[in-house]
């Protein structure tokens, strides 16, 4: 537990997990750089994704009613929740009164957020990841690492131990194909017999009402088609207007994810299995799930972080990130958007040291197939945290604020303000600083790490004066 | 619970300063002139799929080649197409809760029309029906896929515009890619992990 900073020294000296990270973040890196080699083009469609995302966000209440009104017009129904705890509720019940025992789960990032399944078990539903990366991690009783790829953090021998021990007959194999027949084979008996499938949603058309899915596995598909009850999961602001939109979103998700040009399938679901027809769920179901989003959305710089389309890339090429891995923010959205969502969705108060855990070198804006102003968004939250805008958007401003650091900004600002003080300042500086000890509890941080700089032995105005220079 | 949650949030979200709407700026998504049919084989074989160009005449046998090959005899295709000898036809005739078992075990691959695809991509479009339903598609380990070569059209916006769909989207419509894959262990590509493992794409070059 602790802060961020407490926690990242474990991540940066275990080698094990340094090395999965780097590989992975370096392959995905140079996939999706692959991808966008012409950069007038990649220019050019990511200003039609961030035009499409700036869009919902611009008209998010109106679109939400015209997204309700479709769905529920073509036979979905349609819940909202205010928190996490609303949601696991609305899909509690949807389950209980389906009677269902066991559920079939796609990738869900939201479901993460609300802890479905430890809700659904604490109620004795079993729900049984089916993404690959899923199914590893919960066997392994972990959170996920990375918000597309949720196991990056283990290699093979890691789920070669991790598959012998929990699927009967499997001896150990490091060989991918075998692990993923073996969990293909584990997970098609659960697709079959399961009362219920659920999913998260990557795009919400307004426009048609039509569920918008990607993925590589068919996992999704199955999860979303065999069992008679489908549920879907999302944050309110996981919306496009029109289909007309999609084509951009759906060509800036998948290469900044995985640097795919698109993901194996695009799931669009509109409706329940209609008369007719031979399979697909017969009941559909949609919770909308607030949970903090609309505070976000009440601070007009804050509410760009409602663009994100979850793809990643901001996380793959982040230093820090890459560096101590997913785990080392403790938090369910990790590296560049995690620092700027989770402060917003929990409180600074609780998530305050997110947003420091930032060296501010652009990385992840540079890489943001909607534009999110990352960077800008980090430093808003940092003066939000020591309460120095005083705009009471964020919940827990201030709670960050610390006298001794208050008290220092003071002196320098009145340092900068007093020329007799800056001279004295500096002059002391230069005649007592080389003797200040390491100890000092505001230089300890740094110094622990890094040399300390000398003072020189006179001020620059010292210097001047003395090679003859009698303007200041 | 829920009628309150939603006055509350659509509540909170009125209450906000609200952004200017942005125009979308102008995008043209690539086109391949003559190049279409090549450039959707390069995308489909990059991720994996297979692809042979057939006629109306022919197109049964190639199939029954390709899967002769394979060791594949049982396959589920929509009513009224017939196979060559050798070809078990299974039908999907019920509704899948009467058919689990043959779709979870008992076919070995699964015949479908696609009602285009995208050359950008390597794209398959299908809009499964009473006929051609969705599991078809993706429960048989092997997806063969006939396409005419007419429907080929060169990116997602065009399928869009000239199909209409934003006038009324089916139950579900796919887009296919490939065949099932993942690369949850280490990066490294697998086939198959729950979809199919294998993905034949038959162009009709002369329809
Ligand atoms: S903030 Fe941008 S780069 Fe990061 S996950 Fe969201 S859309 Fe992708």
């Amino acid at each position: 537990m602790g802060d961020f900073t407490s926690r990242a020294p474990a991540a940066l000296n275990d080698p094990t997990l340094r090395a999965n990270f780097r590989r992975a973040m370096d392959g995905l890196m140079s996939k999706r750089a692959a991808q966008f080699a012409d950069k007038d083009a990649w220019e050019s469609l990511r200003a039609q994704g961030a035009a499409a995302k700036a869009r919902v966000v611009a008209r998010l209440p109106e679109l939400l009613e015209q997204l309700e009104a479709n769905l529920t017009q073509n036979g979905i129904v349609v819940h909202w929740a205010e928190t996490t705890a609303q949601a696991n509720a609305i899909v509690l019940d949807i389950l209980q009164k389906a009677g269902a025992k066991t559920v079939i789960k796609g990738k869900s990032m939201v479901s993460e957020e609300m802890e479905l399944n430890h809700h659904l078990e604490a109620h004795g539903i079993r729900a049984v990841e089916s993404d690959l990366g899923e199914y590893i991690i919960q066997l392994a009783g972990e959170a996920p690492s990375h918000i597309v790829m949720p196991c990056i953090h283990k290699n093979k021998a890691e789920i070669a131990s991790l598959f012998e021990k929990n699927i009967a007959g499997l001896g150990y194999t490091e060989d991918v194909d075998a692990l993923t027949a073996a969990a293909r084979a584990a997970l098609r008996g659960q697709f079959a017999s399961a009362d219920a499938g659920i999913s998260g949603v990557n795009f919400a058309v307004a426009e048609t009402g039509t569920l918008v899915l990607v993925e590589n596995e068919g996992n999704g598909r199955l999860s979303t088609t065999l069992p008679p009850l489908h549920i879907a999961v999302m944050g309110i602001e996981k919306l496009a207007e029109k289909l007309d939109d999609l084509p951009a979103l759906l060509s800036l998700l998948p290469r900044s994810a995985t640097g795919q040009a698109i993901t194996t399938y695009v799931n669009m679901i509109s409706r329940p299995r209609q008369p007719g027809e031979k399979d697909g769920p017969k009941a559909v179901h949609v919770v909308l799930l607030d949970s903090g989003r609309s505070r976000v959305y009440a601070d007009a710089q804050l509410q760009d972080t409602l663009r994100c389309i979850r793809c990643g890339a901001c996380m793959n090429h982040c230093p820090v990130y890459s560096r101590v891995g997913g785990h080392t923010y403790k938090f369910v959205y990790p590296g560049p958007i995690g620092k700027i969502l989770t402060p917003q969705l929990e409180g600074l108060d609780c998530a305050g040291d997110q947003p420091h855990a930032s060296t501010l070198c652009n990385a992840c804006v540079e890489v943001c197939p909607v534009k999110i102003p990352i960077a800008d968004i980090l430093v808003r939250l940092r003066a939000e945290s020591v309460n120095s805008t005083g705009s009471g958007a964020v919940k827990g401003a201030g709670s960050m604020r610390k006298r001794l650091e208050s008290l220092v900004w003071k002196g320098w600002a009145a340092m900068y303000g007093v020329p007799m003080l800056y001279r004295l300042g500096s002059w002391g500086l230069t005649r007592l600083g080389n003797w200040l000890p390491d100890s000092l509890p505001m230089l300890k941080r740094w110094t622990s790490v890094r040399t300390r700089p000398r003072f020189a032995a006179k001020t620059l105005h010292e210097l001047a004066r003395d090679k003859g220079y009698d303007h200041e | 619970m829920s009628e309150t949650a939603r006055a509350n949030i659509l509540a909170r979200l009125r209450a906000a300063p609200r952004q200017m709407v942005p125009d979308r700026p102008d995008w043209t998504p690539p086109t391949y002139g003559e190049g279409r049919l090549a450039r959707f084989r390069a995308m489909l074989e990059a991720v994996h799929g297979e692809i042979h160009e057939v006629t109306t005449e022919d197109w049964a046998e190639r199939i029954s080649v390709l899967l002769a090959d394979r060791g594949a005899t049982r396959v589920m295709v929509p009513p009224g197409m017939t196979l060559p000898d050798g070809l078990v036809a299974v039908p999907y005739d019920q509704p899948v809760e009467e058919l689990k078992a043959v779709l979870v075990q008992g076919v070995e691959a699964g015949i479908t029309w696609a009602k285009a695809a995208i050359a950008d991509t390597g794209t398959l479009v299908l809009w499964p029906d009473a006929d051609e339903p969705r599991l078809l598609s993706l429960l048989p380990p092997i997806h063969v896929v006939l396409l005419r070569l007419g429907s080929l059209v060169d990116n997602l916006a065009q399928v869009m515009a000239e199909q209409t769909w934003a006038a009324g989207m089916p139950t579900n419509a796919l887009l296919i890619s490939g065949p099932s894959k993942t690369a949850d262990i280490e990066q490294t590509l697998a086939y198959g992990v729950h979809g199919p493992k294998e993905l034949i794409v038959l162009v009709l070059t002369d329809a």
